[in-house]
């Protein structure tokens, strides 16, 4: 039909009109209901907003300090803060999850753990826009291809931070320590607060012992950030009080030598200053390359080091426990002329075995046939047992372990090394709660000797002879030696609280003093070899602890069993003689014989701190002797 | 409010200039001036909203550019074209959701463009907003009105296939306007107040199903969130959270222009396109909010004459339907920025970043305008 025709066009547009008012009111009402909305919220609740504006625009953010430097007392580093970058992602950002880390795995290596842990974390809650970290430790290339494709990861991130290395790691692992990723359970430990913005924290040795003065105090800076957390502007901010740098007694270089000392051996060096009770060289071999641990390991190289039949990641100085053997004979010895039991001039007759009963079972000398005439002096020179199991037995265990106890043995005597263990220092009550048995005489014979029960630790018997060094006085092991910065060492060191030892006759340390010295340069010292030729005088004794038994889920071929059986060589010792500048304890394990292994080892190590270094190439070990085992 | 005497005085002083010439250019000054003031301050909030950045100023200023052009030349065509072409461009249209439904290319999973070789590409769902009350108002007004059920019933069917079409994409917020647009053009033309609430109710029933049944999950989640944003704060409900933060900061006289934290912090996201009236409220108050909304009021009051005095049925349906899809463009973006409304996709028009909706709805003017100038002068 045509348009406009038969139509009652007036009646439509007043009918039209009449709908343009309702809709015209529709608009008013709705208009004003936003109008009203606007000033519900920006009048009314202009306060409100104003409030959540500014906690958006403004963050507190966290300024981890950095890290303190630890040097040895040469002023050379041995723990280091260097930038790392490692690749992150922020989940809010990133628009398709899998295919972006499909990406970086064509970019980067990542490992299956790597993987693990990032979707781990991604399930776990955690701050909007937080980033996650993917992978530690880019090396360069890897950075350059990620900032080359950056256009195509939406938010994947490089961050850099600075991450604790050890330039000398293999060397000074075990005395140091090292910093790992802080866990959950460090996490319910820490001051959230100043562990804001810190991943690190100190897992073992100094790292540990000193965290709080390594770490510093957190600082914050008010940033307007983004949504995004991007920071755009500082607005104030109060700087991080970096963490204290430290110097510790230990000499790199004498460290140095006690590893290449045992190199390709198992075994343990602590060499003390008696003077300050300063650790020079604490060596645990094989070591192992702390770096590794610091941005966490991965599963296979940990499952190596940790099942490598050589134990590198245990610290024998500090936790490897052993019956101390003929090297408690000097420390008996103070004890059988202080309490009595002998006295200078006692001589005995050695027969090669010692009873308790006539007719009882025989305890053996380990020299056939035995010393014959031997005073205290031989007996101590020579090693021979049996003067001492008949002191052992004359003195009774609770005066041994009075007197045992005064040099260190059964705790830890150290002011600042963490993680070391007492050892064990048998007595009446500790037989009686632990086997439920009385204490007999047999105990006490075996105790004469170091062997039975008894375990110490070599940090334990550098202790013990460097208070014999001291003629008595104690001055506990110590790692750290100053604090850079203003802070005075007494803060932060404990006090030790050991007696000195006081003898009714204090000659009778010089006494035991000249035994020892006559192990070294006597004619019959067992050591005398160790000590050829030495422009100055020291003091030592030699040892041997037996092994028991063999793990029993490893695996030995012939050779090794033979080798794995061996008895452990020990050795203290101290020199010069009249002036202690140095007092070491040496373990080498499955070594042998004490004066045949761990004397000459001992020697090198005098001859370096009191004469010098040697060059590079110098012939290490002067002179192995021949002979006498103990 | 001076809306009224607004509205008097535009019906016999037009401000500028002998009407001759903007008869002869086919050019309503008044709305001309109104939606330059808009487009103008748009800028202005835009460049603030876009970080200062002046290359998407620049390119929003281009786009305008373009709108305007299109819009005048709807403006020259005279209203009997439309209504000529409204069956040949509405088959057109429903031919080109098909093929975005069948072949179209895809953005964030939802597929809306058409890409014809040798044309720009475009969304047949934004051409809908035209065409569907053109073709809404072609079929009532060849029809005595107040129009009968079954006239209802077809226009109806012409508003809701479409819109269907469009969901289906899935683009809630333009399907919304289109059938609007079609609804408005039932409504205009005197659908008895009775199927009005007979219509009401069969929403009402339609809702749950609706809920059930045709919406997707995240078209859910944003009804939910709507209901309560704190429940997602990092997710659907930052957007609100941010953006009500925003307009609440902004106070009675706001933080000034270029000083919104909010948007330059990157707290708010898409705050140059969805949410550019959060920039404004932050930066220009209630104040800024209120100038923003009465500018609105004034352009709708000044269609809304041209509706009410058009001489041909088409002409009133057409463009009271446009006038107030335009409106339902304001309220909803409004209304979803300051958390009234769930969050659909809809720019505030003439001011948000883009350039579809801006061509679409500059093209609307246009055919208003060309309604406004086609006029034959019968007596005064």
């Amino acid at each position: 039909m045509p348009w406009g025709e038969f139509k009652d066009t007036a009646a439509e547009r007043r009918l039209f009109q009449r709908r343009t008012v309702v809709m015209l009111l529709l608009v008013f009402v709705l208009l004003s209901l936003l109008i009203a909305r606007m000033y519900q919220l920006q009048v009314v609740e202009h306060d409100i907003y104003t409030t959540l504006s500014d906690k958006n625009r403004v963050q507190v953010q966290s300024v981890a300090p950095p890290r303190g430097l630890v040097y040895d007392r040469n002023d050379v580093l041995l723990a280091e803060n260097r930038p790392v970058f490692s690749v992150t992602l922020v989940p809010e950002r990133v628009g398709d999850m899998e295919q972006t880390l499909a990406k970086l795995q064509g970019m980067l290596s990542i490992s299956e753990e790597d993987m693990e842990r990032f979707h781990r974390r991604l399930l776990e809650p955690r701050r909007p826009f937080q980033e996650l970290p993917l992978r530690y430790d880019l090396n360069e290339q890897e950075i350059a291809r990620l900032a080359v494709h950056r256009h195509e990861l939406p938010g994947v991130e490089v961050s850099a931070e600075l991450v604790r290395y050890y330039p000398h790691s293999e060397l000074t692992a075990h005395a140091l320590g090292y910093v790992g990723r802080i866990n959950r359970q460090e996490l319910q430990r820490i001051d959230p607060v100043n562990y804001a913005g810190t991943n690190y924290i100190g897992k073992s040795g100094v790292e540990r012992f000193y965290e709080q003065l390594l770490h510093g105090r957190v600082g914050y800076q008010h940033v307007e950030t983004n949504a995004r957390g991007r920071t755009l502007r500082v607005l104030e901010r109060e700087n991080p009080v970096p963490g204290e740098d430290i110097r510790l007694h230990m000499d790199l270089r004498l460290q140095q030598l006690a590893h290449e000392l045992l190199d390709g051996r198992r075994g343990a060096i602590i060499a003390i200053e008696p003077s300050t009770g300063g650790i020079l060289a604490l060596a645990s071999v094989p070591g192992f390359d702390a770096n590794l641990f610091v941005t966490g390991i991965g599963v296979e190289a940990y499952r190596e080091l940790s099942k490598s039949v050589d134990k590198p990641l245990f610290n024998r100085a500090l936790r490897g426990q052993y019956p101390p053997g003929s090297t408690l004979k000097p420390m008996l010895a103070v004890a059988a002329l202080d309490s009595g039991a002998v006295t200078r001039d006692k001589t005995i007759w050695d027969p090669g075995y010692f009873r308790l009963t006539p007719g009882g079972r025989p305890w053996r000398d380990w020299k056939r046939g035995g010393h014959g005439w031997v005073d205290l002096t031989a007996a101590v020179a020579e090693s021979c047992d049996i003067y001492f199991y008949e002191a052992a037995v004359a003195m009774g265990v609770d005066t041994m372990h009075q007197y045992l106890s005064e040099f260190g043995f059964g705790e830890d005597a150290t002011l600042d090394v963490a993680g070391a263990l007492s050892g064990l220092l048998p007595s009446r009550d500790w037989k009686r709660a632990v086997h439920s048995e009385p204490w007999y005489p047999g105990d006490s014979v075996n105790l004469g000797i170091g062997q039975g029960y008894m375990l110490a630790t070599p940090l334990q018997l550098a202790t013990a002879t460097s208070v014999l060094a001291n003629r008595g006085n104690w001055s506990e092991p110590r790692l750290l030696k100053d604090i850079k910065g203003d802070r005075s060492i007494d803060d932060v060191l404990p006090t030790g609280n050991h007696q000195s030892i006081e003898l009714e006759n204090s000659e009778d340390w010089e006494y035991v003093v000249e035994a020892m010295a006559e192990v070294m340069h006597g004619s019959k010292g067992t050591a005398r070899g160790a000590a050829k030729g030495a422009p100055y005088r020291m003091a030592g004794k030699t040892g041997t602890a037996q092994v028991f038994s063999l793990a029993e889920d490893e695996e030995y071929d012939e050779e090794e069993i033979r080798e794995r059986l061996r008895d452990h060589a020990l050795f203290v010792g101290f020199a010069p003689v009249d002036d202690p500048q140095i007092a070491v304890s040496v373990i080498v394990e499955n070594g042998g014989s004490g004066s045949g292994t761990a004397a000459p080892v001992a020697r090198a190590m005098f001859d370096a701190w009191l004469l010098g270094f040697p060059e590079e190439g110098e012939a290490l070990v002067v002179g192995s002797s021949e002979g006498a085992s103990h | 409010m001076a809306a009224g005497s607004m509205f008097n005085e535009s019906l016999r002083h037009p401000l500028s200039g002998p009407r001759g010439i903007w008869s002869f250019l086919h050019i309503d000054p008044v709305l001309m001036l109104l939606l330059l003031a808009l487009i103008a301050g748009g800028l202005v909030v835009l460049y603030s909203g876009a970080d200062q950045n002046m290359a998407v100023v620049k390119a929003q200023g281009v786009r305008m550019g373009v709108a305007l052009v299109v819009m005048l030349v709807f403006a020259q065509l005279d209203p009997s074209v439309f209504r000529r072409w409204a069956p040949w461009l509405f088959a057109a249209g429903i031919a080109g959701l098909a093929a975005v439904l069948l072949v179209g290319v895809g953005a964030k999973g939802a597929q809306r463009w058409l890409a014809i070789p040798g044309l720009p590409r475009f969304q047949p769902s934004e051409l809908m907003k035209l065409v569907v009350p053109m073709m809404a108002a072609w079929y009532l007004s060849r029809h005595y009105l107040p129009p009968r059920l079954r006239h209802v019933a077809v226009a109806l069917l012409i508003a809701l296939v479409p819109m269907a079409m469009i969901i289906l994409q899935p683009d809630l917020g333009t399907s919304l306007l289109v059938g609007a647009a079609g609804i408005f053009v039932v409504f205009f033309a005197g659908i008895s107040w009775r199927l009005i609430g007979a219509f009401f109710a069969m929403v009402s029933v339609a809702a749950p199903l609706m809920w059930f049944f045709v919406m997707r999950d995240y078209q859910k989640q944003r009804v939910l969130t709507l209901l309560d944003p704190q429940s997602d704060p990092l997710g659907a409900g930052w957007n609100i959270i941010q953006s009500k933060t925003a307009i609440g900061s902004g106070g009675m006289d706001g933080k000034g222009w270029l000083q919104g934290t909010q948007s330059h912090l990157e707290f708010l996201p898409e705050s140059h396109t969805d949410f550019i009236v959060a920039v404004l409220a932050e930066e220009f108050g209630f104040v800024g909010m209120l100038t923003l909304l009465v500018l609105y009021m004034l352009i709708i009051l000044r269609c809304l004459y041209i509706a009410a005095t058009a001489q041909d049925s088409f002409s009133r349906l057409l463009a009271g339907a446009l006038t107030m899809t335009f409106f339902i463009y304001v309220f909803v973006n409004v209304g979803m920025v300051s958390g009234l409304l769930p969050v659909v996709g809809v720019p505030l028009p003439l001011v948000s970043y883009g350039g579809t909706s801006s061509v679409t709805l500059m093209a609307a003017f246009g055919v208003l305008m060309s309604i406004q100038t086609h006029r034959r002068m019968i007596s005064a």
